[in-house]
């Protein structure tokens, strides 16, 4: 028994250490395994595998002994778990270390000392003392660079498990274990092993820069002591030239500031502070701003940080600040101050430096409350005198003094970071706070001088920015008093009432206004709020009521929103003012067709579409605002039975309509049900709407007309949810307002249709459906033949009118049919199917009955009919979409594409129609084919490629086709980028050339042209073999399209061209190019390249002279 | 091996701004009005890479550098005549020194490239600016001799190495 498992034992070792190619890698790890197996399972000792090792552990065959070596390696990383005697693992780490020397055969010995260092001390670990064993053997043998990288990474993880494991052993090596590590570490490049180096978490397979960069972060700041070292080399890092390798310096320099502590660091200030200034200064950007607004730099950004942290660090000697403040430049610039006078006319060297000064002075002030005050001190005394001089002055004027005012902002700004609500009572002691309280009141009216009396849009916008940081200051911080604040208030409302024509001053001061507005509700400043009160709000609401004729309503109306917008309290009030707003100006325009009271509904409606309405959807108010003001435009629907007869301002009615849509759609149900209940009263009260059986067409009244469009924006926006009680007679309505021409009822009957629920009993789609066949569609019919609805004999009326009116009926039905579609609704075949009939039959009888008044009118049908295609395909910003809660199920469009192309393929192919009607046809497959998405066509292309080709040849004839056509070309050049359209087109290249060298030259529209181009550009591409020989034709064709009446035509022609010239000689190049690639590693193609070129060159210096 | 630099160090200038030209969609945009070909199409037509062999030393070229015509000043905008009625043409080009043995070859991928982009009934004039090249005149002949320029275009060496020329750089 022991003698066969000795012998199977003996087989595996030698299947294992067997090297010659006879064995494969698998065969070695089975065995492998079925050893460590043995070993698990006690079928055989360790001692008793050692010894049946022994020779190949031993020999002096290389690479015999390398494989033996590593197979009890790996033997001893399998059975880790395995209990060992100590005494064992003693004399086998004795083995391994002693093995480190034998450089031939590293691997095994390497993987052997790290498997038996790893074991735990349950299991038989290894001795402190065998540690040190391997820790000198390690430190006499190996040359950690020298050697491959698996090889660097396991004595890397040596390294780390010594260090992890055996700290005491480490520890009692001292130094040379340290410059042991240094060597093996220094040049290495392998991320893997810097993952080691670095002690990074494993993990990903990918080492990311920053974490690396990180890693030698933590390593650089991990004590003082390394400051004399670190600093210098980050310093001169910062000096070069790249930018990376700044921005890096000082992040570290920032990380490290932190860690080495502001006394540790002291020495270094001189340096730092040249070096910091020196990288401000030339990389802030000229553009001034103030505060701590990003400057779109990242070394200016990183080194404010890096000097605020130095403030901040330094706070008990300040020997930093006073670098800072002891600055040559600095003060000479502080000085000189005077000197930057106008905005316009400092230099962008200048304008740089004053950012750089301006930004060094704020982080510096906004460090700590003991900077800010040392900072104070020393200049700013100075600066509000410099101020107030300049202003003083006999020949002043107001462009005069832009750097101390940028200067002082800045410094203002500092303060207010420094002040928190909560915690402000002990600063009153504070210098700054002293100074800042008694040059307030000299601020304030400087400020307010500059902003009331340049003309420099710059100017004014600081001397803003300075009253908005003095008035935001908290309401119990002392130096700005609560009267400065109200006086500062009143300042800004004088310019919004007075400067209005002034854009720029209006815009910030308003956006000053908001800032503090919102601020004040933020910290629950009571006293601010209540003077922000009367102050502000009260003033801004008597403006929309004020008959002042002067100020713009716009700017009223956006100011007033503006405002209200920074608090729901206010927003109640300024709601309120604009609904009674809203009812004056509609009533006045209705009554006499006032055009001031047009305009000014109109800007109250749009700002309540735009911004109330989505502001209030944004805060969940409870309010029902939203329901408020559509009840409100209702009333005085009912209230004002007097209308003006002339009233043809259409914006103004499709204004309200939007917004009475938006409105609704932002409702719940129970306030749409309440809405429409109230709207459908006025609509039944009103007599232009008795459903009668005579369908005559009636002239709508202006009220009419008005009611039944505000009702069409109710039933759009509705929720399929909401309960209506009266769909049939709406439909009624609807559709009797339809026949009589009117267009946006249309929309109002898709969303009907699309929103009426499938369960509710007493009147379901199939029931409307029947209604709008069998009284509106149905009486245009002959009535012969039932099962053809409608069979597009809309052609049968003679009245006028009753054209516009079958216009009115398709639009209305493709909305139904789109409606339907949308909710995946059965009932849009007989739509379909209504329309396809339209096309196909008109077409065979063409003069049938003879009754329409013209062919023309004819076709003009027939166009719309064609067109309702797009309708029902394309996405629309009116209704039927989610924001107005339509039913949209995925996929409608491949499923309608699905259904009417087969029919209108097998048509057009059939048929032998006249081109007319065939153009229609082809009209309404564009319209579906370029509406849906394109993966969809291209599982198709094989039919449809030579349909398009087809249409585009038959639609180009007519002007009016020029949209169509374009968006046509559009889905033919996207089935050009994907692999299946290209095969397509690779059938039917010549019909598609053809087609395209047509199409260059089309007249009527440019993108027309150049999209052509473009295909025949992506058709170069082709496979040469397919393709060569439209070659001459294209050429030709080409060459005459340089001459096209467009620029951008003849670029594209250009490019085409050289494609098409070159198709010949790519093949050749191809295979040079791949001869190469295959033959040579990337950067020898660009050495051959370049050898390639440099023949030429010569070939050219020697013979070349024509 | 490699030839001597001609010009190591030319001095570079930055490209100008373009105004923006109205398209579809555009207000002022008219369908069927023609955009005569101005100056400024010519000039942007000849925005030619120059490749690595004319003016950079093969060896120590820098791939991120290829410099065009326009960043030279080769070509200026006003060295540009042009009347599209008359279909015609002039380029005066300005070589960066004055014994640029380069002058020829840009001539003639001048020439080529106005040949390949403009339409047939044009007549192009290539011109050496005056007193900027030794050989001036020389040159000036070579470039529009329609025997010559023919001959040269035969030779499938010097029509690689100006199609290589006028391949935009994608490095």
């Amino acid at each position: 028994m022991a003698d066969s498992t000795t012998s199977t034992c003996v087989k595996h070792i030698e299947t294992y250490v067997d090297s010659s190619s006879s064995k494969s890698p698998s065969l070695q790890d089975a065995s492998l395994d079925a050893l460590a197996k043995l070993l698990m399972n006690d079928m055989i000792t360790m001692e008793l595998l050692v010894r049946e090792m022994e020779m190949y552990l031993t020999t002096t065959d290389n690479i015999i002994r390398a494989r033996g070596i590593l197979l009890l390696a790996e033997l001893l990383t399998r059975i880790s778990s395995k209990p060992l005697e100590n005494n064992t693992v003693h004399s086998l780490i004795g083995f391994f270390a002693d093995r480190l020397s034998d450089w031939r055969a590293l691997r095994g010995a390497l993987v052997g000392c790290l498997a038996l260092m790893r074991r735990k001390t349950d299991t038989g670990a290894i001795s402190g003392s065998d540690a040190n064993a391997v820790a000198q053997s390690f430190m006499q043998n190996l040359q950690v660079q020298s050697l491959g990288q698996h090889d660097r990474k396991l004595c890397f993880e040596i390294l780390e498990c010594l260090i992890d494991s055996y700290p005491h052993t480490v520890m009692s090596m001292e130094d040379e274990f340290v410059y042991v590590i240094c060597e093996a570490i220094d040049g290495e490049k392998d991320p893997q092993c810097l993952l080691l180096t670095f002690h990074l978490p494993k993990g990903e397979d990918e080492v990311k820069r920053e974490e690396l960069s990180r890693a030698l972060m933590l390593a650089f700041a991990a004590t003082p002591l390394f400051e004399p070292f670190a600093i210098p080399l980050l310093l001169e890092k910062l000096s070069s030239s790249l930018p990376s390798a700044k921005i890096e310096s000082l992040k570290y320099l920032s990380f490290c500031t932190v860690k080495y502590g502001g006394n540790i660091i002291q020495e270094q200030h001189n340096a730092l502070w040249s070096s910091l200034k020196d990288a401000i200064f030339t990389s802030v950007p000229s553009s001034l701003t103030v505060g701590p607004g990003s400057q779109d730099n990242k070394i200016a950004d990183e080194a404010l940080v890096l000097l605020q942290k130095l403030i901040q660090q330094d706070n008990s000697s300040f020997s930093f600040l006073k670098l800072i403040l002891k600055d040559k430049d600095i003060n000479m610039t502080l000085k000189s101050l005077s000197n930057y006078n106008n905005y316009d006319d400092i230099t962008v060297t200048d304008k740089q430096r004053l950012n750089a000064i301006g930004q060094i002075l704020y982080v510096s002030a906004a460090a700590s409350i003991a900077s800010c005050n040392a900072i104070f001190e020393s200049i700013f005394s100075e600066l509000v005198n410099g101020l107030q001089q300049m202003m003083q002055e006999k020949d002043y004027v107001p462009e005069h003094n832009f750097g101390y005012l940028y200067i002082c902002v800045d410094l203002l700004s500092a303060c207010r970071t420094l002040v928190k609500p909560t915690e402000i009572t002990y600063l009153d002691n504070e210098t700054w706070c002293t100074m800042l309280s008694s040059f307030c009141t000299l601020l304030t009216s400087s400020f307010v001088k500059t902003m009331k009396e340049s003309t420099h849009s710059n100017h004014t916008y600081f001397g803003v920015t300075g009253l908005q940081i003095l008035a935001s200051f908290p309401g119990n911080f002392l130096p700005v008093s609560k009267s400065k604040f109200e006086d500062i208030l009143m300042e800004f409302n004088l310019i919004i009432t007075n400067k209005f024509e002034n854009s720029s001053i209006w815009k910030s001061v308003l956006d000053a206004l908001v800032e503090i507005g919102s601020l004040i509700e933020k910290t629950d400043d009571y006293e601010k709020i209540a003077s922000f009160d009367v102050i502000v709000v009260e003033r801004m609401l008597s403006l929309l009521s004020s008959d002042d004729l002067l100020m713009p309503y716009s700017l009223k109306v956006e100011a007033v929103s503006k405002i209200g917008m920074t608090n729901l309290k206010y927003m109640r009030k300024i709601v309120q003012e604009l609904n009674t707003a809203v009812s004056t100006s509609l009533r006045k325009y209705w009554l006499d067709g006032n055009s001031n009271s047009t305009e000014h509904a109109i800007v109250l409606l749009e700002c309540y579409a735009d911004k109330l309405l989505p502001w209030f959807q944004n805060i969940r108010d409870t309010d029902n605002v939203p329901m408020h003001f559509a009840l409100k435009v209702w009333d005085q629907l009912e209230d004002n039975t007097l209308f003006c007869d002339s009233l043809n301002e259409k914006k103004l009615l499709e204004t309200t309509m939007n917004a009475m849509k938006h409105a609704v759609a932002s409702c719940s149900e129970e306030c749409q049900s309440m809405i429409l209940d109230k709207a459908f009263s006025i609509l039944s009260s009103s007599t232009g709407f008795l459903v009668n059986e005579s369908m005559k067409h009636a002239e709508f009244s202006c009220r009419d007309e008005w009611i039944i469009s505000l009702f069409d924006s109710v039933i759009i926006a509705l929720h399929p949810k909401t309960h209506g009680k009266n769909t049939k007679e709406i439909l009624q309505i609807i559709m009797r307002a339809l026949s009589n021409g009117h267009i946006p009822s249309a929309h109002a009957l898709g969303s009907l249709f699309n929103k009426v629920p499938n369960d509710m009993q007493y009147f379901s789609v199939e029931d409307a459906m029947d209604i709008t066949f069998s009284k509106y569609i149905g009486r245009f019919s002959n009535g012969d033949d039932d099962n053809e609805m409608g069979v597009g004999n809309l052609r049968l009326s003679s009245v006028n009118d009753e054209l516009i009116n079958a216009h009115a009926i398709i639009v209305g039905l493709a909305w139904v049919g789109k409606g339907l579609i949308m909710r995946g609704h059965e009932k849009v075949k007989d739509v379909i199917k209504f329309f396809l009939n339209f096309l196909i039959s008109n077409g065979h009888s063409p003069a049938s009955n003879g009754s329409i008044n013209s062919s023309e009118d004819c076709q003009d049908l027939m166009r719309a009919v064609a067109d309702s295609f797009s309708i029902i395909m394309s996405d629309s910003e009116g209704c039927l979409n989610k924001k107005l809660h339509a039913t949209i199920k995925p996929l409608f469009k491949q499923r309608f594409f699905n259904m009417v192309m087969p029919i209108l393929q097998s048509s057009i192919v059939k048929s032998n129609l006249p081109i007319t009607y065939k153009s229609m046809l082809h009209r309404a497959l564009a319209h579906v084919i370029s509406n849906t998405p394109l993966s969809a066509i291209l599982g198709e292309a094989n039919k449809l490629i030579p349909l398009m080709v087809d249409g585009l040849a038959i639609l180009s004839a007519d002007v009016q086709n020029r949209d169509v056509v374009y968006s046509l070309l559009l889905v033919l050049s996207g089935t050009l980028t994907d692999k299946n359209g290209q095969e397509v087109i690779v059938e039917n290249a010549y019909m598609v050339i053809m087609c395209l060298n047509k199409l260059v030259f089309y007249q009527h529209m440019m993108l027309v042209r150049e999209t052509t181009i473009q295909c025949l550009t992506a058709m170069s591409e082709l496979p040469y073999a397919r393709i060569y020989r439209f070659r001459p034709e294209v050429l030709q064709t080409l060459s005459r399209a340089l001459d096209d009446p467009k620029r951008s035509v003849r670029q594209e022609a250009v490019r085409c061209r050289q494609a098409w010239a070159s198709i010949s000689s790519r093949s050749s190049y191809c295979n040079t190019a791949m001869y190469i690639i295959q033959a040579s590693k990337p950067y020898q193609i660009w050495r051959l390249s370049t050898a390639a070129y440099s023949c030429v060159f010569l070939a050219y210096l020697c013979n070349f002279d024509f | 091996m490699a030839p001597a630099l001609i010009n190591a160090n030319p001095v570079v200038y930055e490209k100008k701004e373009r105004p923006a030209r109205s398209r579809p969609g555009d207000g002022d945009f008219d369908e069927y009005a023609t955009e005569f070909i101005d100056q400024l199409e010519i000039f942007d037509i000849l925005q030619i890479c120059l490749c690595e062999f004319t003016y950079h030393n093969i060896d120590i070229k820098d791939p991120e550098h290829p410099y065009s015509l326009e960043e030279l000043k080769v070509i200026t905008e006003d060295a540009i005549e042009v009347d599209d009625k008359r279909s015609y043409v002039r380029v005066t080009f300005t070589p960066t020194v004055e014994h640029c043995s380069m002058a020829t070859i840009i001539g003639l991928c001048l020439r080529v490239k106005l040949m390949r982009s403009l339409p047939s009934r044009f007549k192009v004039d290539i011109r050496v600016a005056p007193g900027t090249h030794a050989t001036e005149d020389a040159v000036n002949k070579q470039l529009n001799d329609k025997e010559r320029v023919a001959a040269a275009l035969e030779n499938p060496n010097l029509v690689d190495m100006v199609d290589e020329c006028l391949t935009p750089s994608y490095e």
